[in-house]
Parts: C-alpha cells; structure tokens; sequence
C-alpha cells in the first residue's frame, strides 16, 4: 500500500485540491502537504495526497546515469546467463 | 507514462544487470535488504532477482505496513467495528488481514458491522460529514507516507469542529524499525536499499545513523525496477570499497531534509508512544505514534477507552520471521497451500507488497516444491 506514483498536474482547484492526470484517468488529489505547486509539475501521488514535487532535472540526471552504464562492455555481459567474472 | 515508462526501459535493466554481474565480486555474498514492500513488489514484479548473480541475496524486510500490524491491533480494530454506531473506515489491504480466530474486518462486516474501505484520508472525513449521528473512526495505518494524510485529516476536523470523527492510529517510524532489525543482528544484512516514498518525507538524514552506527551502506532507491537495480549496484559498489554512506538514487524526489512541511503538520498532532508492538520485531521503544493531548477528542483509542491486547501468530505462520529477513515464504510449511491471497493465514499473504504475496502472485509458488 506504499506504492504511489508520478502524475501531472493538470488543473489547480478550490481547497488546496488539484486534478492530476495519471496516463490518461483525472483524479482529484490534495495538495495540503506541498507548497507551491503549478500546473504542469509532475507530483508523487500518495492515499490521495501530493507527498512531494518531482525534479526534473534529477530525473534527467538519473536517466543519463543509466544511459551511461554498460557503454563500452563486453557483449556476453548483455545476456543473462553470463557469469560474473 | 512520463517518470515512469523510462525507468523500467528492458534494455537498460539489462545493462544495468551486466554492470552488476561484472562488478559483483565472485569471492564474497551480497546479502541486500530491501526495507520497502514496494521494492519487494517491483523485485518480484520485474523479476529483479533473476537477473542477479546467485551471490546477490535479497532479503525482504519489514517495510509493509499491512505485514507489521500485530493481530492484537486487528483485533480492537474489529472490536471498535461491531460497536453500535460506528462506522470504520480503512485501507483496501487492512480489510484482509485476519484478526483472532482468523477474523478479517471484511468477514466483520459481513457479519454486520459498518466497514468501509476508503482510498484517502480525505474520505473518512466526508463519510462523517455526510453521518452527523455516527461516530466515524478511521483505522490509521502505515508509514511516514501514510501518516501527513491523516495528520491533515485531523487539522481538518479539529478546524471543522467535526465531533464525531476520531482516528485509531497505528503509524509507525521507518527509522525505529530498521533499528531493531540492525541491532538484532539476526538477518544476514550487508546493505540496505532505503525506501522511496517514506525518504520524500523524511528526507535521507535519519539514515546517516546507521551508516556510521553499523557502518551499514544505505542506498534511497524509487520504485521502478532500473532504480532499484542502480541501487543495488551502488551497494555493490560501495561494498567492494568498503565504504558505508547514504547515497540517493532517488534524487528526483528525495532530497536530505525532506518535505519540512509534512514533517510539521505530523510533529503538531502526533507525539512518540513509549513503545509499540510490531508484528515480527516485538515491542519497539519510539516506533509508533499517538496522538497528541491537544488533539485528544480525535483519538479513538481514548474516546472508545480502547484495550489493547497481544496475541500469538497463528502457529504455522513465519510472517515474524520473514519480516525480521531471516526466513522466506517459502520456508512456511503452509505457503501456497493452506494460505493463499484468496485466503491469508498471515499478514504477509494479504498485500501485494508482502513477501509472501509477491512469491505467490510471481510464480515462485510452482518453484517451491
Ligand atoms: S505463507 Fe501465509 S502462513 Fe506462511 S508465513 Fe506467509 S502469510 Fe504466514
């Protein structure tokens, strides 16, 4: 029951509340535990509360670092049933 | 979806695996406890495990709020639902877990009581605005994630006024619990894949401890299965090196301080109880939270002068013992025979993040035997 997501939103409303889109479904959300929230930030959507904001330049940061990874290694470390030296 | 599609990218968990495999040293175990039901979910999920070298151990820890809740909390759960008037309400998974006599809040209402399953806090609130002659009590459960929303719930009520709307509150700390599985020193841990969603909140401080107190290296991970295989190699990493810190994959939501303003809002209301049982860990001195005299006429523990009682585990469960890392599921004599999702013997067996759940949802169950 931890589990929560990313979700955008998408319209500012009444009571400290915001629509969120989560791949295509509208969920009305709270927003009483984040400051400053705008249409557009993505937030991480948690038993109907925005816990925080997500960053996107961290993100990018992380995506680049698993981007990274593997450049320049071996082929037969690409399969599964390599072993590991 | 944006945020989350790119982090579960097959070829890049493949990548990732071979970096893992070729960093991970031959000669020595890996023993990785991944705090969080969530990280179990994705491991199983994603079939995380399987692209691990055999000298890579994960080991599930006690990071599912629906596992932990000992059953004499479920009890006076039930007990507060079949009083005359009131109406519970709580989380999908709580309504599953057997009680005394194997007694779920679902076979509770059934039998009559008024149990509702709510999805947010905000939805106790307006099932008691809605039942001015009901006293409606929300059966709080859960982590650092789950405990600003009910915090919120009860700022709301109290600014409302509402008088017939009271929390029965079983949030319990992170922190306190991956102590007492350090100081245990029961399970095999070598690192610990810290928890996502509970670090927005809290932030990556409190776990700078245990990197220095047990020289334990921590690495904040998301959910998704890449950052959950970064994160083991970071541990791997810092394995190898011999270096015990807190680092932070999880950066695009995770800083070291956290959200100060959930902090706040659950410092106002709630205070430390002096000890709290946990399903598996026992009572744990600083592990729960009550809630706060000034808020009192919102604690259901006080209005319904609650009584509080142990109870053993069903015998043939080991829920203790996987939630303390020393046993698996599949060491439960009665895994995937007598207990099942369908019907649970054991918390562990109810949510999708416990770890029996997650072996029987993901096919170890045909493995086992
Ligand atoms: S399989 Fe069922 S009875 Fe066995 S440990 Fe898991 S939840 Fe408990």
């Amino acid at each position: 029951m931890c589990l929560a997501i990313p979700a955008r939103v998408a319209e500012l409303q009444e009571n400290d509340t915001a629509m969120v889109e989560l791949g295509g479904v509208r969920k009305q959300i709270s927003l009483a535990l984040v400051d400053g929230v705008s249409v557009g930030d993505y937030v991480i959507v948690h038993v109907g509360y925005a816990l925080n904001r997500l960053d996107p330049d961290e993100a990018a940061k992380t995506l680049a670092l698993f981007a990274e990874i593997g450049e320049g290694i071996a082929p037969e470390f690409l399969t599964p049933s390599a072993s590991s030296e | 979806m944006k945020y989350i599609d790119e982090f579960r990218d097959g070829q890049l968990a493949q990548k990732l695996a071979a970096d893992i495999r070729r960093e991970a040293r031959s000669d020595r175990a890996y023993g990785l406890m991944e705090f969080c039901g969530g990280h179990t979910h994705a491991i199983f999920r994603y079939g995380v495990q399987g692209l691990l070298p055999d000298n890579i151990n994960m080991i599930h820890g006690p990071g599912c709020p629906v596992c932990v809740l000992p059953i004499g909390r479920v009890d006076s759960a039930i007990e507060l639902a079949y009083r005359p008037n009131v109406i519970l309400c709580t989380y999908g998974d709580m309504l599953r877990v057997p009680g005394s006599n194997r007694v779920s809040l679902l076979k509770a209402k059934a039998g009559g009581a008024d149990v509702r399953m709510i999805y947010s806090s905000a939805d106790a609130l307006k099932i008691a605005q809605e039942n001015p002659d009901k006293q409606v009590v929300f059966f709080a459960i859960g982590f650092e994630t789950t405990t600003p929303p009910t915090a919120v719930a009860i700022l709301q009520a109290a600014t409302m006024d509402l008088a017939n709307f009271s929390v029965f509150s079983n949030h319990v700390l992170t922190p306190a619990a991956i102590s007492a599985i350090m100081g245990s020193g029961e399970a095999r841990v070598d690192g610990v894949v810290g928890p996502a969603h509970v670090s927005t909140v809290i932030g990556s401080r409190p776990y700078e401890l245990f990197a220095e107190q047990y020289h334990m290296p921590v690495v904040i991970a998301g959910f998704e299965p890449l950052d959950v295989m970064q994160a083991i190699l970071m541990l791997v990493r810092q394995l190898n090196e011999g270096r015990a810190e807190v680092e932070n994959e999880f950066s695009r939501a995770v800083t070291r301080d956290g959200n100060l303003k959930a902090q706040a809002m659950v410092a106002e209301v709630f205070e430390l109880r002096k000890t709290f049982e946990w399903r598996g860990l026992g009572w744990v001195p600083d592990s729960g939270l009550q809630i706060r005299e000034k808020y009192v006429a919102y604690d259901a523990e006080k209005r319904f002068e609650l009584p509080y009682q142990s109870v053993a585990d069903h015998p043939a469960c080991e829920c203790s013992a996987i939630i303390r890392g020393v046993k698996k599921p599949l060491d439960c004599k009665v895994f995937g025979t007598v207990c099942t999702p369908d019907n649970p013997i054991g918390s562990c067996m109810v949510s999708s993040e416990g770890a029996c759940a997650a072996y029987y949802t993901y096919g170890r169950y045909k493995e086992s035997r």
